[in-house]
C-alpha cells in the first residue's frame, strides 16, 4: 500500500530524443493517491502503456523520478515495486492448476506453506474460483484466466499497486460488465491501489475514482468522471469522452464577449481577452444543448433514435452541431433555432479551458 | 475451421495421389513380392512364404545392425536435444545477429550428405585432419579407421554437428512465439531463471520439442549416406547401421530375399516407434 | 542497462558463439583443403595452405565429368521443386478447405512416405525407373525424390493455407471468380511466404540426397555428389579434388539460405517440417 508520485516524468523510446516528437511520455507531474481506483484513458498510442510501465518498472523512465510513499523506485526491478499487473492477454502458467497458479508468486517469495494455503484459499473464493482450485489452468475461459492473473496479484498482502493493461480486450462482450463489476467490488473490499489502462470510456469511467485523459504522450486532465464530463480540461477531452462527443465550434472574443459567427453566446464565467492569441474555440455538449425559439439559426440534417434519447444532428452553415433531445419531447423539423446552456459551455484557446 | 463436405476435392488431390502411389506402391510392391520369393537367376522365382522373414529375424547380423542403430539414435538423440535447445535458449531474440546466427546455424542442412561425410572424412583423418591431428597432439590415441570407439566418436559428433542445428532452429521458432507479456508476468511474480523455463518455456516449446524429436529419431533411424562416406560402416562392422546393412545386402550381393524382408521389417519398425512416440508424447494434451 | 545483466548477455552470447565455432571448423578444413595442391595434403598436417593453388577448381571447371554433375544435380533438383510445390498446392488446398472420404487416411499415408528409408526403396526404384525407360535421366531422380518432397510440402502448405480465413475465398466465388482464376490470381500470391517455404524444403532435401540419385544414374545423368563418391573411390585419394567439389556443393545451399532466412523461422514456428 503505498502513495504513488510521478515527479516531472518523461520517457522516450529514442537514445537522444531531440524534438517533442520523439518524447513517448511528454513532461508530467501526478500523485496518485493510497488506495484509490485510477484509470489511464486515451487512444492507442497515447503513451498510457509506457506509463504503465513506467510506474511498474517494466521501463525505465529517460527522465524524473518515481516515488512509492517516499521512497524513490526510479531504478527498482518489477519484483523489488511490489506491483501486481494484469495483461492484455491472459498471461497463466499452463501446466500447473489454478491452486498452483495462485500460489507461484508466494512460493518464489519463500512464504510458509500453511500462510500460502490460506490466502489462496481466500483470494479463490474471492474470484468464484473456489470450485475449481484442483483444475489445469489451461482449461479455463478467457475471463477465468484473467481472473488468475489478477488472482496471482491479490494473494500477495505486501503489493503496493495492481496495474491492469485494457484486461478485458478477449473478454466476450457479456461477461465484460461481470467482471467490471467484480472488479469494482474487489477494489471495495481491499483498497488496493488500482490503476487500470483502457482506451475504452465506459471501463475507465465505470471503475475509476480518478480518470487520467492522455493524449499523445501527454496528460491532458485528471478528474472525476464527472470532471470530465462537465468541465473537459481540454477539447480533445470533450471529443473522446461522451457519446456522441462536444460540439466544439470555432468562436471570437468582441470584448468580453464571446461570439460564434456573429450570434453573442453566453458562457461560464468570464474569459479574459489577454490571454494570448491563439485560436479560439466554444464547446458544449449535446446533452446541455436543445432547440428553443430563438437562439442560433440550424438546418436540421438527420436524427437517430437510440432509445431514452434522439441524436440529432444540425448545421449552421458548415458547422455540425448535435443536441440530444429526450424521449417524448416534441422536435422541430427543417428550420430550427438552438441554445447553449451558459452553466455548461466552455471556451478553449489553442484547445485548453479558458473560462 | 469448419470444413465444408466436398467429394470433388478428391480431383484436386488426385495428381498428388498418382504420382505418391507411383512412387510408393509399385516399388513396395516389388519388395513384398521378392520378400516371400526365392530366385536362382534368369528371373525364375519359387514361393518361399516367409522363409525370408524367419531368416532375417533370427540373423545376428541383423540383431547387431538393430542394436547398433538404436544405440546411436539414442546417443544422438539425448545429446541433440538438450544441446538445441540451450543454443536456442541462449541465442539473440532481435538485433543484427540473429540472422547471422541462423544462416551460419542453417549452413550444415543444406549440404549434401556424402559431402558432410566426406568433409569430416578430411576433417578427422589422423594424420592430416584438423580434428584427428588436434586430438592426437593432445596427447589421445584418435584413429577412427582402426578403433570402433573413436569411429563411434566421429559419427556421432558429425550427426550432432550435422542436424544440432534443426533443433536449435524449431526451438526457437517456438520460443520467439512465446509473447513478451509472460517474461514480464513472471518477473512480476519473482520467478527465477529456473522457472521461466520450466513453467513458461518449457510448456510452450512442448510442441515443436516433440516435432523435433520425432524428426531427429526418424532421420537418424534411417541414416546412411554419411556414414557410409566417413567410415564405410566400419572398422569391421562397427558403424554398420539398418541402412548400411539393407544396401549392402540387396545392392551389394544382390541378396534380393532377405534384403526385401528386412526392408519390410525396418520400415515398419520406424513406423510402430514413430507412432509410439507420438502417441505417448501427445497424451498428456488430450486429457 | 544494468552492468551485471551487460555481462550475463556477454555470458549468455559465448554459447551460440561457441556453437557456430564448431559448426564452421569442418567446413573450414574443407575449404582450405580445396586450395591446398595433393602433395601438401599427403605431406603432412599444414594449418592453412602454404602453396596457395586454383587448380582443383579449374579442373572442377573445365572437366566435363565434373561441371555436368553440377548441371545434372541442379536439373533434378529444380525439376523436383517445380513438380512437387505444383502437385502439392491444390491438394493442400483441398486438406485445409474442404472434408472428403478418407482425407485423414489419405493425409496420414502421405506423411508415413516421409518416414519410409530411402535405403527401402532403392531397388525397386531401379528396376521401376529402368522399366519405364527413365533410367539414368534426372526425371528418374526428380520423379524418386518426390515420395518425399510432396507429403512435405502438402504438409507445409496445408500449414499456411489453414492460415488464410476461409472468408477470402467465399469473397471471391461471390464476386464471380471461378476456381482456378481465384486459385492461380488471388489465393497464391497470399500464401507466398508459404510456396517460398515449401521450396526451400523441397530443394533442400533433393539436393543432399545421394543414394536414390546415385541408384538411379549411371553415366548421363550423374549428380555431382555421386560423381564425387565414384572419384574417390577410381582415381585415387584426390582429396584436394573432392574437397573443391565440396565446396561447391556448399555454395547453392548458403544462397538459398541466405534469401529464405526470414521465412525459414516462420516455416518453422509452423511446426510443419
Amino acid at each position: 500500500m503505498a502513495k504513488i508520485t510521478l515527479d516531472r516524468l518523461r520517457h522516450s523510446y529514442m537514445p537522444n530524443p531531440q524534438g517533442a516528437e520523439d518524447w513517448a511520455l511528454k513532461e508530467m507531474t501526478q500523485e496518485l493517491e493510497d488506495g484509490g481506483a485510477y484509470a489511464l484513458l486515451g487512444p492507442s498510442g497515447c503513451g498510457k502503456t509506457t506509463l504503465l510501465n513506467l510506474i511498474s518498472g517494466l521501463l525505465r523512465p529517460t527522465v524524473g523520478r518515481i516515488l512509492f510513499d517516499d521512497a524513490d523506485v526510479t531504478g527498482a526491478t518489477p519484483e523489488q515495486r511490489n506491483i501486481a499487473q494484469v495483461f492484455q492477454f491472459p498471461v497463466i502458467y499452463d501446466t500447473m492448476t489454478v491452486y498452483d497458479n495462485l500460489a507461484f508468486p508466494l512460493r518464489n517469495r519463500g512464504v510458509p506453506a500453511a500462510e500460502i494455503d490460506k490466502r489462496v484459499r481466500e483470494v479463490g473464493a474471492m474470484l468464484d474460483l473456489g470450485h475449481m482450485l484442483k483444475k489445469r489452468a489451461s482449461g479455463l475461459t478467457a475471463d477465468g484466466k484473467q481472473k488468475i492473473s489478477l488472482g496471482r496479484g491479490l494473494v500477495r498482502s505486501d503489493v503496493n499497486v495492481i496495474m491492469f493493461d485494457e484486461p478485458l480486450t478477449v473478454i466476450d462482450p457479456h461477461l465484460k460488465w461481470v467482471l467490471r463489476s467484480k472488479l469494482k467490488e474487489l477494489h471495495h473490499r481491499i483498497r488496493r491501489t488500482m490503476i487500470y489502462v483502457t482506451h475504452d470510456q465506459t471501463e475507465a469511467l465505470t471503475f475509476a475514482d480518478q480518470v487520467v485523459v492522455m493524449n499523445n504522450g501527454e496528460v491532458v486532465q485528471v478528474g472525476t468522471p464527472v470532471d470530465l464530463f462537465e468541465r473537459p480540461a481540454h477539447t480533445f477531452v470533450g471529443h473522446f469522452i461522451g457519446s456522441p462527443g462536444m460540439n466544439v465550434l470555432p468562436c471570437s472574443l468582441d470584448g468580453g464577449r464571446v461570439d460564434f459567427m456573429g450570434q453573442p453566446v453566453e458562457t461560464l464565467g468570464t474569459v479574459q481577452a489577454s490571454s494570448g492569441n491563439g485560436k479560439l474555440e466554444l464547446g458544449v455538449r449535446p446533452e446541455f444543448t436543445r432547440f428553443d425559439s430563438i437562439g442560433i439559426p440550424v438546418e436540421i440534417v438527420k436524427a437517430a433514435d437510440v432509445g431514452r434519447f434522439r441524436i440529432v444532428e444540425t448545421r449552421h452553415r458548415e458547422h455540425r452541431i448535435r443536441l440530444l433531445v429526450p424521449e417524448g419531447q416534441p422536435m422541430p423539423s427543417g428550420h430550427a433555432y438552438v441554445r447553449f446552456d451558459p452553466k455548461h459551455t466552455h471556451v478553449y484557446r489553442d484547445g485548453w479551458l479558458v473560462n | 475451421m469448419y470444413k465444408q463436405l466436398n467429394q470433388k476435392a478428391w480431383f484436386l488431390v488426385a495428381p498428388v495421389v498418382a504420382l505418391v502411389a507411383f512412387n510408393a506402391i509399385i516399388p513396395l510392391m516389388t519388395v513384398v513380392n521378392f520378400s516371400v520369393q526365392e530366385t536362382f537367376g534368369d528371373n525364375v522365382f519359387f514361393w518361399a512364404g516367409v522363409d525370408w522373414f524367419e531368416q532375417v529375424l533370427h540373423s545376428s547380423r541383423f540383431h547387431d545392425a538393430l542394436l547398433r542403430q538404436i544405440l546411436f539414435t539414442a546417443i544422438i538423440l539425448l545429446i541433440e536435444v538438450p544441446l538445441g535447445l540451450i543454443v536456442a535458449l541462449a541465442m539473440p531474440r532481435k538485433g543484427p545477429w540473429v540472422s547471422v546466427c541462423l544462416v551460419t546455424m542453417a549452413l550444415p542442412l543444406l549440404i549434401p550428405w556424402n559431402v558432410v561425410g566426406a568433409m569430416w572424412n578430411i576433417f578427422a583423418l589422423p594424420e592430416i585432419g584438423l580434428m584427428g591431428k588436434g586430438l592426437r597432439s593432445l596427447g589421445f590415441d584418435f584413429n577412427y579407421t582402426r578403433q570402433p570407439l573413436t569411429a563411434w566418436f566421429t559419427v556421432v559428433l558429425m550427426d550432432v554437428w550435422h542436424w544440432t542445428s534443426l533443433v536449435v532452429l524449431l526451438c526457437y521458432a517456438g520460443l520467439v512465439s512465446i509473447p513478451n507479456d509472460y517474461y514480464q508476468a513472471a518477473k512480476i511474480d519473482g520467478a527465477s531463471a529456473w522457472s521461466v523455463f520450466r513453467y513458461i518455456q518449457l510448456p510452450k516449446l512442448k510442441r515443436v520439442l516433440t516435432i523435433a524429436i520425432l524428426l531427429r529419431f526418424m532421420d537418424s533411424f534411417m541414416i546412411y549416406t554419411e556414414v557410409v562416406v566417413l567410415t564405410g560402416g566400419g572398422p569391421g562392422n562397427s558403424t554398420t547401421f539398418l541402412s548400411i546393412d539393407l544396401v549392402k545386402m540387396a545392392l551389394g550381393q544382390f541378396d534380393l530375399g532377405p534384403a526385401a524382408a528386412m526392408s519390410l521389417i525396418y520400415f515398419l519398425i520406424i513406423l510402430l516407434l514413430s507412432w509410439l512416440f507420438y502417441t505417448v508424447m501427445t497424451r498428456n494434451e488430450a486429457r | 542497462m544494468h552492468p551485471e545483466r551487460r555481462t550475463f548477455i556477454r555470458k549468455r552470447a559465448l554459447i551460440p558463439a561457441i556453437y557456430i565455432i564448431f559448426l564452421m571448423l569442418p567446413i573450414y578444413w574443407l575449404v582450405t583443403m580445396s586450395f591446398k595442391t595433393t602433395n601438401e595434403i599427403l605431406g603432412g598436417f599444414t594449418p592453412w595452405p602454404v602453396n596457395f593453388t586454383l587448380a582443383n577448381y579449374v579442373k572442377i571447371f573445365t572437366d566435363s565429368t565434373w561441371y555436368s554433375g553440377y548441371i545434372n544435380s541442379l536439373t533434378f533438383v529444380i525439376a523436383n521443386t517445380i513438380l512437387s510445390v505444383v502437385v502439392a498446392l491444390p491438394a493442400a488446398y483441398a486438406f485445409s478447405r474442404y472434408r472428403f472420404l478418407g482425407d485423414k487416411h489419405l493425409f496420414f499415408w502421405l506423411l508415413t512416405n516421409r518416414m519410409a528409408p530411402p535405403a527401402v526403396f532403392a531397388l525397386p526404384f531401379l528396376q521401376l525407373y529402368s522399366a519405364v525407360g527413365l533410367f539414368d535421366t534426372p526425371w528418374a531422380v526428380a520423379l524418386a525424390h518426390t515420395l518425399f518432397n510432396v507429403p512435405l510440402a502438402v504438409w507445409i502448405l496445408e500449414g499456411f493455407m489453414s492460415g488464410v480465413p476461409k472468408e477470402l475465398d467465399e469473397t471471391a466465388y461471390v464476386d464471380g471468380y471461378p476456381f482456378w482464376r481465384f486459385f492461380l490470381k488471388i489465393f497464391i500470391p497470399t500464401i507466398a511466404a508459404g510456396i517460398g517455404v515449401a521450396c526451400f524444403f523441397c530443394f533442400m532435401f533433393s539436393w543432399v540426397e545421394l543414394l536414390l540419385a546415385k541408384t538411379l544414374t549411371s553415366v548421363a545423368a550423374k549428380p555431382i555428389v555421386a560423381t564425387m563418391t565414384r572419384t574417390a573411390s577410381t582415381s585415387g585419394y584426390e582429396l584436394g579434388l573432392l574437397a573443391a567439389a565440396g565446396t561447391l556443393t556448399i555454395v547453392p545451399g548458403a544462397f538459398v539460405i541466405y534469401f529464405v532466412r526470414n521465412y525459414i523461422a516462420k516455416g518453422f514456428a509452423l511446426g510443419r517440417v
